[in-house]
């Protein structure tokens, strides 16, 4: 834990990141963006994940090897994504989500 | 001092995560990911547990990132700007995100937490012993389970990328 920074400020701080990372899913309509908008909410979890485990059970682990494998989950998701963006850039040349109507082989 | 720094870090992670989703540039995006990732990566290394700050920085800010800025470049003009919606609907996504923050926060600080912790670091030799345990609050099943999954995306991004598409031309 932090010294001074009680469990709600570190709360607040991972949710206004989280809906930052939302508003920008919403918004963007580049699929790297919004790839890069689903990165800023799940490294908000792992934030979350680890601030829990640390101010509320310090006695267990389990927060901080979960967020771990999040991180692994991320970043596997994040090499298949982007090897399906450039995929879909060589199909129609762009990477729009207006272009990907369609996901037929 | 710890909560001053605090502070700065989460106020440079929030500014520069507002620039990562309101950039007109796709590839001024990723450097602000890029901050925003190393302010998160300072958070875990004060709270302690500076296995989990050190895999943020390498996998993070080191493999996701470089993978990211080669996609961009592979994919886009670097320095034009990008298609966006209209201000009108995104100001209808910013009213609705706001009213679930609120919520949110709501929510948060009206839960009574029980905060009892102590401020022992998460070492790595915990993390190791508690991830290859089978028993009591083991993660040997998660784990192997994340190992499998690995391999199989190592595999899927290579067939995807690789594999070989004639264009559509009847369109």
């Amino acid at each position: 834990m932090i010294e001074g920074v009680s469990i709600q400020v570190i709360l607040t701080f991972t949710t206004v990141l989280f809906f930052i990372g939302l508003y920008g899913f919403l918004t963007r309509t580049h699929l790297i963006g919004i790839l890069i908008s689903l990165e800023l909410m799940l490294n908000s979890e792992a934030i979350n994940f680890v601030a829990v485990n640390k101010y509320l059970h310090p006695e267990f682990l389990q927060g901080a090897v979960f967020s771990l494998f999040i991180l692994a989950l991320a970043a596997a998701e994040t090499a298949l994504a982007l090897a399906i963006i450039l995929q879909v850039y060589r199909r129609t040349g762009s990477v729009d989500v207006k272009e990907v109507k369609e996901l037929k082989y | 001092m710890e909560q001053i720094l605090f502070y700065i870090l989460a106020g440079t992670t929030l500014v520069a995560a507002l620039l990562t989703v309101n950039t007109a540039k796709i590839y001024r995006a990723v450097v602000y990911l890029l901050i925003a990732l190393l302010g998160i990566a300072g958070i875990y290394f004060q709270m302690n547990y500076d296995f989990m700050g050190a895999v943020q920085l390498s996998v993070y800010a080191g493999g996701v990132m470089v993978l990211l800025v080669y996609v961009v470049m592979l994919t886009e003009k670097v320095g034009e700007p990008i298609r966006r919606i209209a201000p009108f609907r995104r100001a209808i996504a910013g009213i609705t995100v706001l009213l679930l923050m609120g919520l949110a926060l709501f929510a948060i600080w009206k839960f009574d937490f029980q905060t009892l912790g102590n401020d022992s670091p998460v070492t790595v030799e915990q993390v190791g012993k508690a991830m290859l345990s089978y028993e009591r609050n083991g993660f040997v099943l998660p784990f192997e389970v994340i190992s499998v999954l690995l391999l199989a995306v190592m595999i899927g991004a290579i067939v995807i990328a690789k594999s070989k598409i004639q264009k559509n031309t009847d369109q």
